[in-house]
């Protein structure tokens, strides 16, 4: 069995399972946000249990429109918050709060060979520690918060794999564009990604969460990295329970196997309308552009501001340009501060928000006009992602948005750091 | 169930953002989000759609976002059906969820065309195009989802299943 089906089998108590079988699986969490829990708990109130199956497991996050942008917002995180009071649900308002899937790992929440779903598609983000986790909509979690089970298909298993050594600049964004692009938005419909190789075994957990984030672009159910010492490390000091390592059997079975050859790899850039439109940087031509933002589940940690910072230490954003920056979670946004990353930001002219979605989803904190361009670190530049229907979203990792910053146009940071 | 409605056609990856926009998103009224159905695809879409109309779509229909704002806002746009070469998978699990009616019908997509007729018999997968006389069979759901629709969407299943660990 491959690592996804072995979780899987363990959560549905059978020794085996196999791509295609219908089973009810166990869930170790189950999380929600500001927009997608007031349907779950409206539809859980339906289903007339009065308590969760337990109120440890079940997370709600208020990231995607908080601090409150409007009346309405404010009316559903109210009514998420009072639901999370009443059931004693693990809950972390602002201040405290973060990005969801920058928050609960740092938390200690998921831990490997876990099974994790969330009302948010993104939930794929915590396959990066070992863990089965998948998006799905309020109904599922609602039934998943009153039985603490739900219902899936065991999906086949694509694996890749990615040897060679990365160039400058190149980091987990790049690769995963890179594989977007190759296979398409639903190159990997209903399968599992296990991302595995030499560059992998290399790679940082910061860039593992930017990878696994991005499953869900290719179709993916789920996008899960093998357990290794860096993973220990990572979880090492959060954990607050037990937790189970679990491996891809040597002759498991795979639907596909893909390998990359990593050496070729520029740092990437999907233009509009889709994840998958992707070109290396030297053939972007001149785009000018009128924000960049750099933060989201994608790209909101540590390692990110820290290649973010490289870029624009000692420099000014383009006059033209709003530079918006946003940590990912308390933790992050602490650490950058000690490390001055903030106040050298705000010198370089861009501005540095409390964690939120905001405007990777167009909510607020950085809405476009019509006709404006950005360079984003996040996940979709579908058609109005990120305000107007007629803005363009342009995708890349922190260095490449950094660099844009500074120039106006859509560049690498290899034009300006030689 | 017979479902009859004029087709509103679409390509491929039509992406949940564009179904409804997350601007939107700060309420969950499906009533108030279907004012909002399809507004950046399809600025018309809103004043063509007549109760009963039938979406037809290309492959990865319903990608992007988990939100089931897209189907309920289709939903109570007054669409009764989606037929796609195939569905994002949080779109499928989430139209069931929700009752939308969605199958997967790659040659009745490729021989409609926007403006036509069509007759859906879900219990069968038929598919009728009355304006070309045409007639498809779309793939049958399998038998643990009829299970799941038979029971009338995820809700009703769950108070069942709780119903029967309460009498154990």
């Amino acid at each position: 069995m491959t690592l996804a089906e072995k979780i899987l089998a363990t959560h549905s108590g059978k020794r085996k399972v196999s791509p295609g079988e219908l089973i009810n699986v166990r869930v170790d969490l189950v999380l929600s946000n500001d927009i997608t829990a007031p349907l779950a708990i409206k539809e859980f109130r339906r289903i007339g249990v009065k308590k969760v199956f337990d109120p440890q497991k079940v997370v709600m996050v208020p990231d995607h429109f908080v601090p409150n942008k409007d009346i309405a917002s404010a009316e559903q995180a109210k009514m998420m918050k009072e639901f999370a009071l009443e059931q004693k649900l693990v809950y972390f308002e602002v201040g405290e709060m973060g990005i969801e899937h920058v928050l609960l790992p740092e938390k200690g929440l998921v831990l490997p060979g876990d099974v994790v779903i969330g009302a948010d598609s993104h939930t794929c983000t915590y396959g990066a520690l070992g863990a089965f986790a998948t998006g799905m909509g309020s109904t599922d979690i609602a039934a998943a918060m009153a039985t603490g089970e739900i219902w899936m298909k065991v999906p086949p298993t694509i694996k890749l794999v990615y040897n060679g050594k990365l160039r400058k600049w190149v980091s987990g964004k790049d690769l995963i564009l890179y594989t977007i692009g190759d296979i398409g938005v639903d190159g990997a419909t209903y399968s599992a990604m296990e991302f595995t190789g030499d560059t992998i075994n290399k790679l940082s957990m910061d860039s593992r969460f930017t990878m696994a984030n991005m499953a869900i672009e290719a179709g993916a159910k789920a996008g899960i990295f093998p357990v290794d010492d860096r993973t220990l490390d990572y979880v090492k000091s959060r954990a607050k329970r037990p937790y189970k390592v679990y491996e891809s059997d040597k002759n498991a079975q795979y639907s596909k196997v893909i390998e990359y050859d990593v050496s070729k790899i520029e740092p990437q850039v999907a233009f509009p309308h889709k994840p998958s439109n992707d070109r290396p940087i030297s053939k972007v031509g001149n785009i000018e552009i009128d924000q960049v933002v750099i933060g989201s589940c994608t790209n909101g940690r540590l390692e990110d501001l820290l290649i973010a910072a490289r870029v624009l230490r000692g420099r000014k954003v383009h006059n033209r340009v709003r530079c918006i920056i946003i940590p990912g979670s308390r933790e992050v946004y602490l650490q950058a501060l000690r490390k001055g990353l903030i106040k050298l930001f705000i010198e370089s002219g861009a501005v540095v928000s409390t964690p939120t979605c905001g405007p990777c989803l167009g909510g607020y904190m950085g809405v476009l006009a019509s006709g404006e361009r950005c360079v984003s670190t996040t996940n979709r530049n579908f058609v109005g992602r990120m305000g107007s229907p007629q803005s363009e979203v342009y995708l890349s990792n922190p260095a490449v948005a950094a660099a844009s910053a500074i120039l106006g146009r859509i560049a690498g940071p290899e034009e300006i750091m030689r | 169930m017979k479902l009859r409605g004029k087709v509103h056609k679409y390509g491929a990856d039509v992406n949940t953002d564009v179904i409804i926009p997350a601007r939107y998103l700060n309420v969950y009224d499906p009533a108030e989000l279907a004012q909002h159905c399809m507004e950046d695809l399809d600025p018309e879409f809103l004043k063509r759609v007549k109760p009963g109309d039938i979406i037809v779509a290309g492959s990865n229909f319903g990608c992007g976002s988990s939100r089931e704002h897209a189907p309920l806002a289709i939903k109570a746009a007054g669409i009764s059906c989606v037929i796609a070469k195939s569905f994002a998978r949080i779109f499928y699990r989430n139209a069931l969820n929700t009752g939308l009616p969605i199958l997967e019908c790659e040659e009745a997509v490729g021989k409609t065309r926007a403006g036509d007729i069509l007759e859906v018999e879900l219990s069968t997968g038929e598919i009728v195009n009355v304006t070309r006389g045409l007639t498809f069979k779309a793939k049958p759901f399998p038998a643990f989802m009829l299970k799941l629709i038979k029971a009338g969407g995820l809700i009703e299943y769950t108070k069942r299943k709780i119903a029967a660990q309460r009498s154990r």
